[in-house]
């Protein structure tokens, strides 16, 4: 007997009908036994139970907006009448401009809106890599002089408004561009610090990071605000929105810095090697070729802290500054709007979540983008 | 007439040696790694070092552009005396360029970029002219088809060809090879042993820790046998293996030659 050579011994065939497609895949995962099935069937049950409950409660029994009664105030009795069936958003439409830009003066919040606007085109030209250039850091120089301007006024014609009538989230996104645009080359120095050869920086920058680290960053921001003025000399007074600021910086920066020394860490010791035996310096291979390939090591973990602190901003309610939570919790103390603090906080979550989620999103696209050509 | 005696040749015996170490100690904590260390070597010449593993060959030769500081002696390289004095480290490494047995190409970078990198930063060189020099080399290491991809594309053979080749861009007088095949599959060897037997005919000094004893042959005017941190023995590469004089360079020999 004898094999012909130029077919395969075992010819290819298709793949079972079943373990394939939508309808084998819902198979594998869902229904493989009946325990499995079981599961399937009962968490089914209650996500379309919920998710229908939910859909009632926000579109098809929700009350968009309200009328005035006699003296001209919104009448929201017939939100109250629905409460627990239907959710109220004429709160939301009522009360959004002071849920965005709190007690900032109303005819003049065209300001603060073009700040937000200014904000995010400054986050989408520095997310894109063909803007990553020497310029970037004028545009940024430039735009943050515009957004201070807007902000305080006083000149071109704009009325002068005093920081503590800011408030909402022009304020977070103040604290939390601010923040990590100085935090993150603190953290890169204080991580290059701890690896130093020289003993008195090292310690410096270990003892800056267990100290912080050790320190919840809400005493901080006491700290900031009630210690710090006490050190300065008499009469002279630092704007207590720029101490929140410096401690949400000192803050992150310890953070940061233990995130960024874990991605100098990952690299070989033949990196460095090379780096020098070819003669560069230590800025040169610092920045060349430690510091691009430790942060793209560090992107998922380094978006993460980011994130965590995009949200720790709204800490600084304690100390009184108007940050976007504290604004939509202001914006119902009024007796006729309380007890819709639900609708206030799903709208200011759903602000949050679209800055953090697209922070999420970015990083897994610049991650699998630089990653490119590169076997791992 | 041999390759190996046309070779050898170009070594030029009257001028100051390219390299010299004299009395040379080092210690790792209380590990003696190198002692008393005494070796010139002359310019255009090309020395093997070999010996077995942990015997302190890596870190002699790392000591020559400052990888590791040696505690005890001298070292001269190029005329310029190792001390902890930057400007001349800098002079150093400009002059002497280091293949490593782990390549240690910069994979966010591609081959060009890799090549190009020191000659622009610390050469100052303009970087079309860079680009220029480094395809040069590359096609002397012959592959220049290669030069937009990145290090993780390429294989062991080739990624150490680029690293030859991105030492060469920086035009040094010395260069110094750390076993630069012993990470290789065999079939690649061969290609990158060719591309040093090439280096060695341009009259580059060269030292070269390896245990490719044809490579010796063929291209060493002297090769140094190391044992536990000393220079036991030095000669001419068909004399030493032939007839060694110790004990110690015997055991070696045998143990090398029955591993391949
Ligand atoms: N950085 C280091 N710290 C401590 N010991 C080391 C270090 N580098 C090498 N050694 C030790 O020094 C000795 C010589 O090492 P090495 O020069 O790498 O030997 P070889 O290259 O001949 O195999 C070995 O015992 C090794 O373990
Ligand atoms: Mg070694």
């Amino acid at each position: 007997m004898s094999i012909t050579t130029d077919s395969l011994p075992v010819a290819p065939r298709l793949a079972p009908a079943l373990s394939v497609g939508w309808l084998g895949w819902v198979r594998a995962n869902l229904f493989s036994s009946w325990l499995n099935s079981l599961v399937t069937i009962a968490l089914a049950y209650f996500i379309v139970k919920y998710a229908i409950g939910f859909v009632d409660w926000a579109f098809v029994n929700a009350i968009w907006s309200v009328p005035n009664d006699a003296a001209g105030r919104p009448d929201t009795s017939s939100c109250r009448d629905n409460k627990g069936l239907g959710a109220c958003w004429a709160v939301i439409n009522e009360k959004h401009r002071f849920m965005l830009f709190g007690t900032y003066p109303y005819e003049q919040h065209w300001r603060p809106a073009v700040v937000c606007v200014l904000f995010v085109g400054l986050y989408i030209v520095s997310a894109m890599r063909r803007f990553w250039r020497m310029e970037l850091a004028l545009i940024w120089a430039a735009v943050l002089t515009v957004i201070a301007v807007l902000m305080w006024g006083g000149v071109l014609g704009m009325p002068y408004v005093p920081q503590e009538r800011w408030g909402g989230l022009p304020i977070t996104l103040i604290l939390a561009t601010f923040g990590l645009a100085f935090a993150f080359p603190l953290a890169i120095l204080v991580a290059l610090g701890r690896r130093s050869k020289l003993p008195a920086i090292k310690a410096l920058c270990v003892l800056y990071v267990e100290l912080i680290r050790g320190v919840p960053l809400i005493s901080l921001l006491f700290m900031a605000s009630v210690m710090f003025p006490l050190f300065l000399p008499e009469g002279m007074n630092i704007d207590k929105l720029l101490r929140a600021q410096i401690a949400i910086i000192l803050f992150a920066g310890a953070y940061l810095a233990e995130v960024v020394r874990g991605g100098l860490q990952a690299l070989s010791k033949g990196q460095y090697e090379a780096a020098e035996a070819l003669g560069l310096s230590y800025w040169q291979k610092t920045g060349l070729i430690i510091l691009p390939q430790a942060l793209r090591l560090v992107i998922p973990p380094l978006v993460n802290t980011f994130i965590g602190f995009f949200k720790d901003t709204s800490l600084v309610l304690i100390i009184g500054i108007f940050d976007l939570l504290t604004a939509g919790k202001t914006a119902i103390i009024e007796p006729m709007w309380q007890g819709f603090a639900v609708e206030v906080y799903v709208t200011i979550g759903l602000i949050y979540f679209v800055f953090c989620f697209a922070m999420s999103q970015y990083s897994a696209k610049l991650e699998s983008e630089l990653n490119h050509g590169r076997r791992r | 007439m041999s390759a190996a005696e046309t070779l050898h040749s170009s070594v030029q015996t009257n001028a100051p040696p390219a390299i010299s170490l004299a009395g040379v100690n080092k210690w790792f904590g209380a590990l003696h790694v190198l002692r008393d260390i005494n070796l010139d070597i002359a310019l255009g010449e090309r020395v093997v070092v070999c010996g077995p593993s942990g015997s302190g060959k890596s870190t002699m030769i790392r000591c020559i552009n400052r990888l590791e500081e040696h505690q005890q002696g001298k070292i001269v390289v190029d005329g310029i005396e190792l001390s902890d004095d930057l400007k001349s480290l800098d002079a150093i490494r400009r002059e002497v360029g280091m293949v490593f047995q782990s390549f240690n190409l910069f994979p966010h970078l591609t081959i060009l970029e890799n090549c190009t990198l020191a000659p622009i930063w610390v050469r100052k060189m303009p970087k079309k002219e860079a680009e220029a020099l480094a395809m040069e080399y590359l096609e002397r290491v012959r592959i220049p088809e290669q030069a937009l991809k990145y290090p993780g594309q390429l294989s062991g053979g080739q990624q150490q060809r680029v690293a030859i080749a991105r030492a060469l861009c920086m035009k040094p007088k010395i260069m110094l090879f750390d076993e630069p095949t012993s990470a290789l599959d065999p079939e690649m060897i061969k290609e990158v042993l060719d591309t040093m037997v090439m280096l060695a005919e341009t009259g580059m000094t060269m030292i070269c820790v390896t245990h490719e004893m044809g490579f010796a042959r063929q291209v060493a005017d002297r090769v140094v046998f190391m044992d536990r941190g000393e220079i036991v023995e030095t000669g001419e590469p068909t004399a030493l293996f032939e007839n060694p004089q110790t004990e110690r360079l015997q055991l070696f020999l045998s143990q090398i030659l029955r591993g391949h």
